[in-house]
């Protein structure tokens, strides 16, 4: 028990000191980009997050799953106003499915079903919920041009989703937002 | 042993640090490289005794868990660990969850090809029927590995992976050591010809094999026991076809009763899919498919293989009530689901569309029959029983049959309607004699806003049933000021119990802020003793009446 503190103390201490030393502002405490994971295509192929790109544009990300009822409303809510959203602003969405193998088969006949216009991806043993420290699912963020976590925000209700094309909007226009 | 990972672990990472620090253009570019992130969860409540719902005295009066996820990147470096509280655990939650500690923490790299990570890792290999390691802290859930994680991608469209390590059990590992080795070929990706082409076709292998020492006076039990199965997946246009088959060797454990028989399982998915509509139909037939890295292990510890439940899962309370678990020793499911878009502006579709969704899930035993004449089914010791894999065992567990129907009619108000018939085997999947539930349950869930940020959302629910605690009434009234705050008040009432001093209401009160990735909950009321189920995996929570506290981030 005693050993597991002082790693972590360790690991802390190191941590600081590498800030400590840092002459000019650098990533650690800025941006952060999206980390790379490997996330499976409705259809079956690999997809690497690395790969995520929307011209420069704004990406949104939405953490879901086929039995979380708030996801549903949130993505459901955004695809009556996607078509304008893309129009306006350039942006694209991408749902993120936690769903493990007991409804991942699920999940591509509930997007067709709903009409959804998404990017989906299967993301079976929440590798990237684990790398973008996902808790709570809906957990959405707004991504830059540079891949960069520019904005998030955890659970869904009924007008969130004008917060989050205001963001997207000041993103698209280059503008910087508070930090959060 | 612990003592020695953990310095080599914090060796590299001081290594990291140091050698960069030496030179100092690589340091910039070193640190403009390094990223650090993480999220932290607490919930703590305070308990007052409620001999009504039967919520015991709580001796320490306020109980709490805690967790903290610190991650470290470097381009293709990372590490991370994750601290856990338990002072004490809440209830419901295993006592042996106790104290402090950091019982995952991992280091990991790329380069040519592959990707090694040393101490805790999660994976799975297909669906998981010979492996899978995941975590849920909801239901107090970790099985992860700690050891060995290599994955390597020799070709274009391979895969594979191989592990070696002990378990995660509580503040401690378990007692066998689990091996394993996995393999996938996208045919499509492999053959530069077959790109692009419409039908596409995977396959894939897995082997795991878990040793544990055995000195047992009575019975000669494997030390090694292995598992492996194949699996495939074709696509062609908008259908998805998935099986996956795995087989067991003989593995005596006290979940099976110690008996000698090899075990399998099979799980076949169907999907069809497209603009507008989709359909799905699955089925799966276990047989003694019970896989654990400690033979005398009980419960949800040390699972080394995941059986997915095709049950309906419903987050509305009172069908979730009857959440179906998955039944270790053998089970055969099947579930199937259609659902269907009207389109916007047609006549049944509206201005904005409407959806219909039609799910139906079975779960029923599987043919038993016994090995000779003398030995009764499952006796310890024996091969246990003779199953027909043909035949469908007449006990049945679990069905649920689901109608949902969602529409937004404006701006201002959409609605949902579900209805609900579920019989459920508490016998089986509770473990209590008891009769059969039959209920029909009924869901009416509608959402107005009365502008762009005010919204009030409500929840009538209505189960009938004669048995267990008989028919219940449920209302719910949520205030939400987008994006921050949200005020619910909620009451389910027991009335149809038949004993009269058990018609017991299960109020709650809770609101909640969420400002960027950080939301903050508190709620105080009633909850129900029963079984919370998260994709398979239940967990009791007892019942309990007092003040929750919850927050959460992640940075």
């Amino acid at each position: 028990m005693k050993t597991t503190v002082n790693f972590a103390l360790i690991f802390l201490l190191s941590v600081t000191m590498a800030f400590a030393q840092e002459q000019q502002p650098a990533n650690p405490l800025g941006l952060k980009k999206i980390p790379a994971t490997d996330l499976k295509t409705l259809d079956g192929k690999t997809f690497n997050t690395a790969a995520i790109a929307n011209e420069g544009k704004p990406v949104i990300i939405s953490f879901w799953a086929t039995w979380c009822k708030p996801c549903i409303n949130e993505l459901t809510t955004i695809a009556d106003v996607y078509q304008d959203w893309q129009e306006e602003t350039g942006v694209k969405l991408i749902a993120i499915s936690i769903d493990d193998s007991k409804t991942s088969a699920n999940v591509s006949p509930l997007v067709n079903g709903k009409n959804w216009d998404y990017e989906v991806y299967l993301d079976i043993n929440s590798d990237f919920k684990r790398a973008m420290n996902v808790n709570l699912i809906p957990h959405t963020f707004v991504i830059n041009g540079n891949n960069e976590i520019v904005w998030q925000h955890t659970s869904f209700s009924q007008g969130s989703e004008l917060e989050l094309i205001n963001i997207v909007r000041k993103i698209a226009k280059g503008e910087t937002l508070d930090a959060h | 042993m612990r003592y020695k990972i953990i310095f080599v672990l914090t060796f590299i990472v001081l290594g990291f640090f140091t050698f960069n620090s030496a030179q100092a253009q690589g340091f910039e570019k070193f640190l403009r490289n390094s990223q650090i992130s993480g999220n932290f969860q607490f919930d703590g409540m305070y308990y007052n005794k409620d001999s009504l719902i039967g919520a015991p005295d709580v001796p320490q009066k306020v109980l709490m868990n805690a967790f903290a996820n610190i991650n470290y990147t470097n381009g293709p470096f990372s590490a991370g660990f994750r601290f856990e509280n338990y002072l004490y655990a809440l209830q419901g939650y295993d006592a042996r969850y106790k104290g402090i500690g950091i019982p995952y923490r991992f280091v990991s790299f790329e380069k040519d090809k592959f990707t090694i990570t040393v101490g805790n890792s999660y994976d799975q290999f297909g669906s998981g029927l010979v492996y899978r390691t995941w975590q849920d802290p909801a239901l107090g859930f970790d099985n992860s590995l700690d050891g060995l994680n290599v994955k390597v991608n020799p070709w274009k469209g391979i895969t594979i992976k191989g592990i070696w390590g002990k378990q995660r059990y509580y503040f401690d590992w378990g007692p066998g050591v689990v091996r394993g080795a996995d393999a996938e070929f996208s045919i499509n990706d492999i053959f530069t010809k077959l790109n692009d082409k419409a039908l596409r076709v995977s396959i894939g292998g897995s082997f795991v094999s878990k040793y544990q020492e055995a000195d047992d006076p009575v019975y000669k039990l494997p030390k090694n026991v292995a598992a492996y199965g194949g699996r495939a997946s074709v696509s062609y246009k908008n259908f998805l076809f998935n099986g996956e088959y795995a087989h067991k060797i003989n593995d005596p454990s006290t979940i099976n009763n110690r008996i000698y028989k090899p075990g399998n399982a099979t799980l076949l998915q169907f999907t069809y899919a497209k603009k507008g509509m989709g359909f799905y139909l699955a089925a799966i037939r276990t047989d003694n498919m019970s896989f654990k890295s400690d033979r005398n292990a009980e419960g949800n510890d040390l699972n080394i293989n995941y059986i997915p439940s095709l049950a309906k899962q419903t987050t509305y309370s009172l069908p979730a009530i009857y959440t179906y678990g998955t039944q270790p020793n053998g089970e055969f499911g099947l579930q199937a689901q259609g659902i269907y878009t009207f389109k916007k502006k047609s006549k049944l579709g509206g201005k904005y569309g409407t959806t219909l969704a039609l799910t139906y899930s079975r779960y029923n035993a599987i043919h038993k029959a016994p090995i000779d004449e003398n030995t009764p089914i499952d006796s310890t010791g024996t091969l246990g029983y003779k199953s027909d894999f043909f035949k469908i065992g007449k006990n049945a567990y679990y069905e649920n049959f689901n109608f949902e129907f969602s529409k937004k009619f404006s701006k201002t108000f959409k609605l949902i309607v579900d209805y609900f018939y579920i019989q459920y085997n508490s016998t089986v999947i509770e473990g209590h004699e008891m009769p059969n539930i039959h209920s029909h349950t009924a869901v009416v869930d509608m959402t107005f806003s009365i502008n762009d940020k005010h919204a009030i959302r409500t929840e009538l629910q209505h189960m009938y049933t004669k048995q267990g605690e008989g028919s219940w009434a449920f209302g719910l009234v949520e205030y939400t000021i987008a994006p921050k705050w949200f005020f619910s008040v909620s009451d389910m009432y027991n009335y149809g119990n038949s004993i009269a001093e058990k018609r017991l209401h299960y109020y709650n009160v809770a609101t909640a802020f969420a400002v960027g990735s950080t939301r903050i909950a508190l709620s105080y009321g009633r909850q129900r003793a029963g079984i919370l189920c998260v994709g398979g995996v239940c967990r009791y929570v007892p019942a309990a009446n007092g003040l929750m506290l919850s927050i959460t981030s992640s940075f």
